[in-house]
């Protein structure tokens, strides 16, 4: 038997197991100490405000005040001053609102799923990108209720007992996306500022030291009482995993909700089951998209090279490729079912979205979201920060792009060629949306200059010196084999 | 550091939730008294330039009430009288009343008496009166028994619930036809049990709108 004269060669069972050992990447630079790691986070709070931030902060309220004048001369007109109009009934409002809950799905999917995956590599850009979900919640917010006309009934969408006998209609996903965007938004605060919590109580100390009574103060509220003994850890530790395992779901749910909107409709290009995972996965994809456009600058401008290194892009820029990729799956699937079903209608819609009079948009979309992450395959684009920071620009138009062509596009060929139409925003919607970008980065300024943009207690725990057989063994003695770096 | 929370402070959470859930339960206790229509609009008895007493013309007298408002049977709208209706038993009876200037001035002058309108629904609400009468609905149902009132007052909430409690369940409030002036009548559900009145509804084939648009156009 031939198995018997392999046996002779090499025993089935050997004698000992040599696991291969895997060498670890390293997640902070320069064998940096935990002081260190404390001065260059807390730094960037305690020192002076740079012109640079004025400068940006001034530029964005100035950005938001479009957001502003869009919204007040919607509310004081009516909803018809958007360029809505038969057959066109959704479009850039609802565009805009996928467009910035898509974005939040990066900060969710770093903050829990990448928690319970223990992919150390999430702490040096966590606390930034859950900020970001937050802010990009507030921004897609602006748009469903404000599409609603008469904001003042905007209490219509929760299902409050009223003298109207009013109630919900729970088979829609309209309002399945109510329950969601709002689980969504109060899970991803609770998890930020539980994250906070420490790091709060870090610079409540330090302002404490330093004679600054009253942001002392001011941080000490919002720390709670931390002491940082070891039963707050304790509770702490188990506070966020919890967090994390209620928000591993709502990374998938969310966008899965949001594509029910469309696909539980009837019109041909909405009504499709891939939907979901591919939602889901474009959300994902813009995300990163957004996390990488925000985190390199922020990089570059405090010299965190140490602590955001080139494996955190290298890991950032592969998330991208690989929801980008998946992403362009979907829609090389979409047109392949619209063939296999053989549904002439449906067939329409995808050859006009390609052909028709939106095509410049759907090549648009094509070229940001397929084209753009592919060059993520190689080494030289992912180190050059630059280039990365350019295409992860093309990343989010693109994915702006996605959510038009799909609204857009279904709804102006609809089933009746009498009705069909040509949908160009107007002024107010222009300015409304290019105002959410000023919100959207007066917030996040607002962040940087008062919050730690870094999680310091869990960024410590991944140093070489967080380990307690550092320098003595290759091994950990709790769990996998480590291997360090030649300068360790 | 001294210390910012003192020992106390670790009941705060509990208190806050405590808290919270009170003022919750008040708004909710407040907003649903003082703010739906049952405060806003029951008990609405408006002064009236003539003192006209429903009691004495309606529930003593006899009057139908379609002597006055001579259209609600055949009109979307229920009509107010003319000087002239008035004046067709006041040219005899108290004819030199001085509670009846108003009206005298009105048949002489052609200018309507200025009476002050108690029910009202919004410009949003398209309310038929003529198909309500004509299919069982009372006016007793909507405006209460008017024919005890000395002042008109609005006795129901004329909300969006109260129509839609008629509308999804209009075997219990129909009338026989001849007893939808009668303001003192019983319901069909009433006089003959539920099962009748569901027969009346088959039979004269009342579907009351339930959809947005049933009412609002």
């Amino acid at each position: 038997m031939a198995h018997g004269h392999h046996a002779a060669a090499a025993p089935a069972i050997l004698n000992e197991v040599k696991p291969a050992v895997l060498p670890r990447a390293t997640l902070v630079e320069h064998n940096r100490d935990f002081a260190w790691i404390t001065e260059k986070i807390c730094g960037i709070i305690e020192g002076k405000t740079p012109t640079w931030w004025w400068v940006c902060f001034i530029l964005a309220c100035f950005v938001a005040s479009f957001t502003v004048a869009g919204i007040t001369y919607l509310v004081a007109t009516g909803v018809g001053v958007w360029g809505h109009a038969n057959p066109v009934n959704w479009a850039w409002d609802i565009v805009n609102f996928v467009f910035w809950i898509g974005i939040g799905h990066a900060g969710t999917l770093i903050s829990a799923i990448l928690c319970l995956l223990r992919q150390k590599w999430r702490t040096s850009i966590n606390r930034a990108a859950e900020a970001m979900t937050i802010f990009a919640v507030v921004c897609a917010a602006i748009f469903p209720v404000f599409h609603v006309g008469r904001v003042w009934y905007a209490w219509y969408l929760f299902p409050i007992p009223n003298s109207n006998w009013i109630w919900q209609n729970f088979r829609s996903p309209l309002e399945w996306d109510v329950f969601a965007v709002s689980t969504y938004g109060t899970v991803s605060v609770l998890f930020w500022y539980v994250g906070l919590i420490p790091d709060l109580a870090v610079l409540r100390d330090r302002f404490y030291a330093a004679g600054n009574k009253l942001r002392s103060f001011l941080y000490g509220l919002f720390a709670m009482g931390w002491r940082g003994s070891n039963r707050h850890w304790s509770n702490y530790e188990m506070a966020y995993l919890i967090l994390a395992g209620i928000s591993t779901p709502l990374v998938l749910s969310v966008h899965t909700i949001v594509s029910f909107d469309f696909a539980v409709s009837l019109l041909p290009g909405w009504h499709t089951t891939i939907f979901p995972p591919y939602f889901v996965a474009g959300a994902i994809f813009s995300g990163f998209g957004m996390v990488l456009t925000l985190m390199l600058p922020l990089r570059a401008i405090y010299k965190m090279e140490d602590l955001i290194t080139q494996y955190h892009i290298d890991c950032m820029c592969k998330i991208t490729l690989a929801t980008g990729t998946i992403v362009g799956y979907a829609y090389g699937m979409e047109f392949f079912i619209a063939w296999y079903g053989a549904n002439p209608y449906e067939g329409f819609a995808f050859i006009n979205r390609a052909f028709g009079h939106y095509a410049w948009a759907y090549w648009w979309m094509i070229g940001c979201n397929v084209i753009t992450p592919q060059f993520f395959w190689f080494k030289a684009v992912r180190n050059n920060t630059t280039l990365v920071w350019v295409l992860s620009i093309f990343v989010n138009v693109g994915m702006w792009f996605e959510r038009f062509v799909i609204i857009v596009t279904s709804l102006a060929r609809d089933f009746l060629p009498s009705s069909w139409g040509y949908y160009s925003p107007s002024i107010v919607e222009v300015f409304t949306f290019f105002g959410t970008f000023g919100v959207f980065s007066v917030l996040f300024l607002l962040f940087i200059r008062f919050l730690p943009i870094m999680p310091m207690a869990e960024i410590k725990a991944v140093t070489p010196q967080a380990d307690v057989h550092h320098g003595h063994d290759e091994r950990t003695g709790f769990g996998d084999p480590v291997i360090r770096e030649k300068h360790d | 550091m001294s210390k910012l929370f003192p020992q106390s402070a670790n009941k705060l959470p509990l208190q806050i939730v405590i808290y919270l859930c009170v003022l919750a339960g008040l708004a909710t206790a407040g907003v649903t008294y003082y703010m739906t229509p049952e405060y806003t609009r029951v008990g609405y008895a408006p002064v009236q330039p003539v003192p006209y007493s429903h009691a004495l013309h309606v529930g003593q007298l006899g009057l139908d009430c379609r002597y006055c408002h001579s259209n609600v049977d055949k009109s979307g709208f229920a009509n107010l009288p003319t000087a002239q209706t008035c004046m067709n038993c006041h040219n005899q009876v108290k004819k030199d009343s001085p509670a009846l200037a108003v009206v005298r001035k009105s048949y002489e002058t052609g200018e309507p008496v200025p009476w002050v309108q108690i029910h009202s629904v919004p410009d949003f609400v398209f309310f038929n009166h003529a198909v309500h009468v004509n299919r069982g609905v009372s006016c007793v149902e909507c405006h209460g028994k008017v024919n005890e009132m000395e002042v008109v007052s609005h006795e129901k909430s004329m909300s969006m619930g109260f129509c839609l409690e008629c509308h999804r369940n209009p075997a219990t409030r129909v009338r026989e036809p001849n007893d939808i002036f009668n303001l003192n009548s019983p319901t069909i559900a009433e006089k003959a049990g539920l099962q009748a009145g569901q027969k009346f509804v088959h039979d004269w084939k009342i579907n009351p709108p339930q959809s947005c648009t049933g009412c609002h156009r």
